[in-house]
């Protein structure tokens, strides 16, 4: 019911965030900030985080216009590193492509890809090292893949099949490998936050020498899990890297929605007096140094940084979703921070160290390497063609020992089967 | 059992010895929650923990449910044993997410690759006028969620035995704590003094290290006519009920929800075929409901009556007419009338 305003005072407006551009617009992204190289020099790693608040609101670049790596970021890497980085975004890229594919023949349900944020989960892994621990949300395959864990077993668990190590339990991306030091994803946002932060807070506590790093994306900046993880580690000086991979979409709302019309993601930081840094998250090389930074700093005790990555989904959310509904199509080749293939590409030739036709052959390479393996997964199975876990495996692992009601259960269901296939038909 | 001498024991004494035991046993056990370190604890649960074991192994925690038991996950997934404090089972919901799509998920979702040894323990129930946020029952909320175990002691010696075998336990432990009978077994006359725990048989625990097993009942007193299932509190006041009206009740305390002890159930309906579900928490969806329907898909040929529920009502707990909420004496005893005077 509309409540009539009191005479001498002027009505009261809610606000409701609107992106600057909907499809049919012409998107102009001139008012994007995007300073040039080196404008807050790289500080000490044991800073303390009070000193550092214009780093929250600047953006740490490496790679400038001209395609060189200067200033004081420069994590000055070799040049047969940045190949291997780019192999593995490049590896990354075909592995999306593929399984978005299969996902569209109808091989599985639902496939997510990372398309113009690979920097933000490939040249971060190269930062760490190989055993610290990653807590991911669901669009940092690329740690999988940097860390070399076999395509194959990706897509197994993409496909759901038989050779699935989670027993097709999850949904397609939800990975878990422990060995690979890659935490079980979950569809829950942002409980990986806290999560890792109690892990990095063992890990403390036991004297050991690893460190954790947890990435969200900006819309579940807005969970309370990210607030009570950013408590929880100021208070215990945890030794943990906090990662908001600011994609500007969660779904179809724009990043308004998480608050970004009021400040920066990476000022989230400033509140908890943890160290806080905004980073151009399509340049690889501004990526790897600010997590080398952050992952220095943990590791000698001066406690957690948050990093915002700054760059753009270029991609639906999903095979689920269809961006061109709510945002213009164009949005992705106008924005001004590029795409991280190619800039690292353009980097690795201007040193004189990459050319087009190696690039061409690489990509092709990839490509068939990926096509390959697919085929190699197919034969475990795709989703819903019968080369699944057995019927038993949907009633284990609820508890390490199976009680008596879920025994119950999976002989009923054994029966079903009967009933539906026959008498014939016998557990696999 | 253990073989180490007894000593009598209060229930929080109980719960400290346990926690104490476990973190003196097992480097990987780690005791956290609001106020549970150099204070020890709101209802010194935690006393003297701290000093003992140092302050990277027992500690405070910022105020986020969330966060603590969030904290948990990630601390088990290291490899850690956590033991967190929920002050109050009212203030656990903030932390649910964290319980229900991740500690309770964990093994299953990576296949074994993670798992989730955490026992969240938490005062519940109500009977200290506490209002509607200090009193509450959510225990049928968690027997809902599959991966979790729900445990609720109702003597010391139980308290001790079951929190070890919790902690111990590969899989995560939700553990009630019937707040009421800390300090003595309340018989639910709110009107007479309390007996201390040390009148009580349930006080003698061991000072050292044993377990009781989870997913197994105790009968508490055996009977012939009726079987009343009940956990927590309600086990001491439904006890105080039959003695006072002479009924020849079996009465078996649950003591873990789930996994539910059926044998022990079926076995006693079976034998004297009537059965009264009891509990504090809300009457609808309870886990009362369950109860009922187990013993209706298991004993129905053997029931002479009706399976009769005794709860708290379906509003929040209230603070002045507590007593009229609990399901004392005067509820019990209409429900006995009522299920022993059924037609058979």
């Amino acid at each position: 019911m509309a409540q009539r305003p009191k005479d001498n005072l002027a009505p009261l407006h809610l606000h409701v965030p609107e992106p600057k551009f909907r499809p049919g617009d012409k998107p102009d992204f001139s008012d994007v900030f995007v300073p040039p190289v080196d404008v807050i020099a790289r500080p000490d790693e044991a800073v303390i985080p009070a000193d550092i608040h214009n780093l929250a609101y600047g953006l740490v670049r490496v790679l400038g216009d001209d395609n060189e790596a200067t200033g004081s970021w420069n994590p000055g890497l070799d040049a047969d590193k940045l190949r291997l980085m780019l192999r593995k975004m490049l590896t990354l890229r075909a592995f999306d492509d593929r399984m978005f594919r299969a996902q569209r023949q109808g091989k599985t349900s639902f496939y997510m890809k990372s398309y113009g944020e690979e920097a933000t989960s490939v040249a971060t892994t190269m930062a760490l090292q190989r055993d610290d621990m990653c807590f991911p949300s669901y669009r940092q395959q690329g740690i999988l893949v940097t860390r070399d864990y076999p395509l194959i077993e990706m897509m197994n668990q993409i496909y759901s099949n038989r050779g699935d190590k989670l027993k097709g339990r999850q949904l397609p991306i939800m990975y878990s490998a422990k060995d690979y030091g890659f935490f079980s994803v979950s569809g829950n946002l942002t409980t990986q936050y806290p999560q890792a932060v109690g892990w990095a807070m063992a890990s403390a506590s036991r004297g050991d020498t690893r460190i954790a790093a947890v990435w969200c994306g900006d819309g579940s900046t807005a969970e309370g899990d990210f607030h009570s993880a950013l408590t929880f580690a100021a208070v215990y000086n945890a030794p943990v890297i906090f990662q908001v991979v600011n994609n500007q979409w969660a779904i179809s709302s724009f990043s308004g929605f998480a608050g970004s019309e009021r400040t920066t993601f990476a000022a989230r930081a400033i509140g908890y007096g943890i160290a806080g840094l905004r980073v151009d998250g399509n340049d690889v090389l501004a990526v790897y140094a600010a997590m080398e930074w952050a992952a220095n700093r943990a590791r000698t005790n001066n406690g957690p940084t948050l990093i915002e990555y700054f760059t753009y989904r270029g991609e639906g959310h999903s095979t689920s979703d269809d961006p061109n509904a709510y945002r213009p199509a164009e949005e992705y080749a106008e924005w001004p921070l590029g795409d991280p293939v190619d800039r690292l590409k353009a980097h690795l030739i201007a040193l004189g160290e990459w050319d087009e036709e190696r690039h061409l052959a690489l990509a092709t390479e990839l490509s068939d390497e990926v096509k390959a393996i697919q085929k190699e997964a197919e034969k475990n199975g795709i989703l819903g063609h019968g080369l699944h876990h057995s019927f038993e495996t949907m009633f284990e692992d609820v508890f390490e020992d199976m009680p008596w009601h879920l025994k119950e259960q999976c002989e009923q269901v054994l029966e079903e089967q009967r009933d539906k296939f026959g008498s014939e038909w016998k557990a696999q | 059992m253990s073989d180490t001498p007894t000593k009598t024991m209060n229930m929080i004494e109980a719960i400290n010895s346990a926690m104490d035991v476990m973190l003196t046993r097992d480097p990987e056990v780690v005791v956290l929650g609001e106020d549970v370190g150099y204070f020890g604890g709101v209802f010194r649960a935690t006393a003297g923990l701290q000093k003992k074991h140092g302050k990277t192994r027992v500690f405070d925690t910022p105020i986020t449910e969330c966060g603590i038991i969030g904290v948990g996950v990630g601390m088990a997934a290291y490899g850690l044993r956590p033991v967190p404090e929920i002050q109050f089972a009212d203030y656990i919901y903030p932390g649910l997410d964290q319980l229900v799509s991740e500690a309770a998920r964990m093994r299953y979702r990576s296949a074994g690759d993670f798992i989730c040894p955490m026992t969240v323990r938490s005062p519940f129930g109500g009977g200290i006028f506490g209002g509607q946020t200090h009193s509450q029952s959510p225990e049928s909320l968690f027997t809902h969620i599959c991966g979790i175990k729900t445990v609720i002691p109702a003597t010391p010696y139980d308290a001790k035995g079951l929190l070890i075998a919790a902690i111990e336990d590969n899989d995560p432990v939700v553990f009630f704590e019937p707040k009421r009978i800390y300090n003595g077994p309340f018989t639910g006359y709110y009107d007479r003094p309390v007996e201390p725990w040390s009148k009580h048989e349930g006080s003698a625990v061991p000072e050292g290290h044993y377990r009781i097993e989870l997913g197994k009942a105790s009968v508490v007193r055996e009977g012939q006519a009726v079987t009343v299932l009940t956990y927590g509190t309600m086990v001491h006041v439904v006890k105080a009920v039959v003695e006072e009206h002479g009924i020849d009740a079996e009465i078996i305390d649950l003591r873990t929800l789930l996994p539910l002890d059926i044998e022990t159930i079926e076995a006693s309906v079976k034998k004297t075929g009537r059965c009264m579900v009891v509990h504090e928490a809300t009457r609808t969806s309870g886990f009362g409901a369950e109860l009922a329907a187990q013993v209706q898909e298991r004993c129905f040929f053997h029931l002479e009556a009706p399976i009769e529920r005794v709860t708290g009502f379906d509003t929040p707990y209230p603070h002045s007419l507590e007593w009229a909420y609990f399901p004392g004496p005067v509820r019990l005893a209409r429900a006995f009338d009522k299920i022993m005077k059924d037609p058979s």
